[in-house]
Formats: C-alpha cells, sequence, structure tokens
C-alpha cells in the first residue's frame, strides 16, 4: 500500500479499530456478490452454483479476504468483542445468505429448517475448502471443484416431496 | 343536510358483531350520536316503522349503514322474501351515503369463504352502478371484525360537518386507517429487539415473530383509539389478526409464516433486506431488562 504503519493510524485509532473495519469491508465485498447473485432471476440451484464459483474465484484471486475472516476473524474473537458483536459485522453478507435460502424455501427448491443449519450447511462448506485452499493441500485448481462443492450444498439443502 | 341527519342501518348475512361493538360505545358518545342522528330503524332496536314502512314511503335515508355481507341468493338469506341484494339497492336509491359497516359488508369478509354461495359479496360489488353513481360520495367502507364503535361515530359526525370525507385506496377513511396496528402497541420495544413473547397473554414479549401478529402490516387505529377506552388485542398479548384488512380471514391466522425460520411477510414497506439487516443487528445484543418480567409480584 505503500503506507506507513504510523499513518494508518491517522486513520485508525487502534489496531482493534482497523480490525473491525478490515472485516465489514472484506466481507461487503462477497456481501455484494451475493446481493447481485439474489437479485437475478434464476432459481436458487443456480444462485448457489454461481456463488460458489464466485466464492472460489475470490479464493484465488484475492486469497487474503478469505484468510482474513477464517485465521484473523475467528481465531481471535477477543480483538473483536467489543463492536463486532454476534452478526454485527458481518451482517450484510448474512442477510444476503438468509435472503439465498428463503427464497429457495419459498419456491420449494430447499427444504424447510431451522436457519442456522442451512447456514451451516451451505458456509461450512465453502470456508471448509477455503481453508484446505490455504493450506496448499488440493490437488487440482481450486476453480475445478466449484461445481462439485456447489452440487453438494444443493443437495444437502434440496427440497424432497 | 338535516340538523338531525336519518340514519338506517340495515343488517345483511353478519353475525351481529359491529351492531355488538357500536352498543358498546361509550355511553356519552353514544348519546350524543343519538341525540345528534335521527336512528330511525335498526333491527335489534325498537322503532316505530319497519323496513318495510321504510320502502314504502318517500321519506330519504341520509346514512345508510350496511351490517354484513350481501348476496342475492335467497336459497340462503332473504328477509321478508326479497334477496339482500334488492333490498340494499332499493334502500340506496333513497339514500344519500352509504357506509359499509365491518369487513363483511366492505368486501364479503368471513362470509365471501362459504364455498356453497359464491354469491356473496360486498356493498359495492353488489350495489348497481347507476345507484352508486347518483350517492353523494365514494361508498365508505369501515374495514373490521368487528368494527370499532368510534370508527363508526367519528366518520358520521366528520360527514355531518363537512359534507365528505377523505378515503385511502380502500375507501376507508385516512383518519382511522393511515396508521398501523402497530402504532401504539406496548410492545414496541419488544419487537425493536426482537424478544419474542412463547405465549398468549403474558405483558412481555412481542408477538410478530411467533404469534401470527399482522400489527406491522395492518392499517387500524386499535392502538390508538383503544377498546372499551382500555385496552387492545396486542396489549393483552393476542396477536392482531389483521381484520381490517381484504385478505381477512387467511389461513393458518395465528401463525407467523416462515421460510427457513424467516418470516415470509415483513412489516409493511420495509424490505426483506431492510428487516433482516435491522433484526440481525437486534438480535445479536441480549438486554436484561427485556428478558426479565416486568412486573415480579410476591
Amino acid at each position: 500500500m505503500k503506507m506507513s504503519v504510523g499513518n494508518m493510524y491517522n486513520y485508525f485509532s487502534s489496531k482493534e479499530e482497523l480490525a473491525k473495519y478490515a472485516i465489514k469491508y472484506s466481507t461487503n465485498i462477497i456481501a455484494a456478490e451475493l446481493r447481485e447473485i439474489n437479485n437475478m432471476d434464476i432459481s436458487s440451484k443456480d444462485k448457489v452454483f454461481l456463488f460458489t464459483q464466485k466464492y472460489f474465484q475470490s479464493i484465488k484471486e484475492s486469497p487474503e479476504v478469505v484468510e482474513y475472516f477464517l485465521r484473523v476473524y475467528l481465531s481471535n474473537r477477543e480483538v473483536f468483542a467489543n463492536g463486532c458483536e454476534g452478526f454485527l459485522c458481518v451482517g450484510d453478507f448474512v442477510t444476503e445468505v438468509m435472503i439465498l435460502l428463503e427464497d429457495g424455501a419459498k419456491n420449494k427448491e430447499f427444504r424447510e429448517q431451522d436457519f442456522f443449519t442451512a447456514f451451516s450447511m451451505f458456509m461450512g462448506a465453502l470456508g471448509g475448502f477455503a481453508f484446505l485452499s490455504g493450506e496448499n493441500v488440493l490437488e487440482r485448481d481450486v476453480l475445478e471443484y466449484s461445481d462439485e462443492i456447489a452440487e453438494n450444498i444443493y443437495r444437502a439443502l434440496k427440497y424432497e416431496d | 343536510m338535516r340538523i338531525k341527519p336519518r340514519v338506517l342501518w340495515f343488517q345483511a348475512v353478519t353475525c351481529n358483531g359491529n351492531t355488538h361493538s357500536l352498543l358498546c360505545a361509550n355511553p356519552n358518545r353514544l348519546e350524543l350520536f343519538l341525540n345528534s342522528f335521527d336512528l330511525i330503524y335498526h333491527p335489534s332496536l325498537t322503532s316505530d316503522v319497519n323496513l318495510t314502512d321504510i320502502l314504502n314511503s318517500d321519506d330519504k335515508i341520509d346514512f345508510l349503514l350496511v351490517e354484513g355481507a350481501i348476496t342475492n341468493n335467497t336459497n340462503f338469506f332473504s328477509i321478508s322474501n326479497e334477496s339482500t341484494k334488492d333490498l340494499l339497492n332499493k334502500l340506496a336509491l333513497k339514500t344519500t351515503y352509504v357506509i359499509a359497516v365491518g369487513s363483511c359488508a366492505s368486501y364479503g369478509g368471513v362470509h365471501a369463504k362459504f364455498e356453497l354461495n359464491d354469491d356473496i359479496t360486498g356493498v359495492q360489488t353488489s350495489l348497481d352502478k347507476k345507484i352508486a353513481s347518483k350517492l353523494r360520495h365514494k361508498i365508505i367502507n369501515l374495514t373490521g371484525c368487528p368494527v370499532h364503535p368510534e370508527w363508526i361515530l367519528q366518520t358520521m359526525f366528520i360527514i355531518k360537518a363537512q359534507g365528505k370525507i377523505q378515503l385511502d385506496e380502500e375507501q376507508r377513511p385516512v383518519e382511522m386507517y393511515s396508521t398501523l396496528a402497530h402504532h401504539g402497541c406496548t410492545r414496541n420495544e419488544y419487537f425493536e429487539w426482537k424478544v419474542e413473547s412463547d405465549h398468549y397473554g403474558t405483558k412481555e414479549g412481542c408477538l410478530f415473530y411467533d404469534q401470527g401478529c399482522r400489527g406491522p402490516m395492518t392499517k387500524s387505529s386499535c392502538n390508538k383509539i383503544l377498546w372499551n377506552e382500555v385496552n387492545s388485542k396486542t396489549r393483552v398479548g393476542m396477536p392482531c389478526i389483521g381484520c381490517t384488512e381484504t385478505d381477512f380471514p387467511r389461513e393458518n391466522m395465528l401463525e407467523t409464516k416462515k421460510h427457513i425460520g424467516i418470516p415470509f411477510e415483513t412489516p409493511l414497506d420495509i424490505s426483506k433486506r431492510a428487516y433482516l439487516s435491522l433484526t440481525g443487528v437486534a438480535k445479536t445484543f441480549k438486554i436484561g431488562r427485556l428478558q426479565n418480567k416486568l412486573i415480579e409480584y410476591d
């Protein structure tokens, strides 16, 4: 960024403030992408596939964004305890996931279930794979796994008569 | 208008609930009404004349208040062998202002759900268009099941004083129907912070998320003009059932329809995205005072 550490503190009063801003900034990027997908006139299944693809593209092109979430935000909750309680700093993204899941259930593409179980199916798979990618253990390019992961997520959520 | 306008109350297919409501009005207000208007006929009250006398006379009616839904099918309902539709049109011919009192008269209400007769509707649909066009004013719909007596009285006093009354898109007086049942509910703070009640009758908790309350999407004055001057449904812990809206009665009325735990409908004109964003923030914080009982009795 060609900015000194000291200069950073002209804009953020503390490391914690910077950390909170960074998580809000990074999740809002992903939230904006999901919002765009949510607004598309396509099936919820297609939205899952499209978002998975976009998420994996982020992992590939800007790994630091997802890495920050997994390795800083989730692993240092005490830094974010004041001012990032609960969903406060990731609210926009969680809202978009809610809309995706609710639309899917409304259209009978996804089955009815508790929000948190559905959320964990969706984000757990994506987050888990982001972790594996970060550990450099994948045998293929991360994008090549996109459709398989999306298919797993969809099958876990889908409506059954 | 006459100093004491002539009022006729016509009952069609009804449970009589709006009559009950009117007769439970504040006694001073009811006395003022009876002193200010000439109630020439009401089927539940003793009067000098009956409906046939009125129909056969040349006297005009200033206010025709219609309670109940209208049908042309005399197999299901008739008054002196005439259908309520025919009687409505005959009465409206000699009337200046027509007021549909209650949801059934406004759009059919509960009775319109009756499957064996698809000819049950409200006043607007049943009134002959030519007759309706000759009325001095659009038909006034006082939706509600029942309607609050003050809504009837205020409507009539406004028209008596001004000759007209401003209506919304459902032809309901804006004075009574511009607020939501949500406005003035004593549980608003619980709604703000998403603290839900888990059953009816509690002093604490919101009734929207789990109990099917329609307060945030129902136009009415129920929490502004209290019932019996004391209370309202939501204040006592009973969810609003949205009886002033034209989709009443709905199926599964006392349930909040959800998908993946997310309410299907959000408060009036609030987008799903906005509602979920605020809900997410509110649910993050546990406000101790709101989790506790309001009163701990000894």
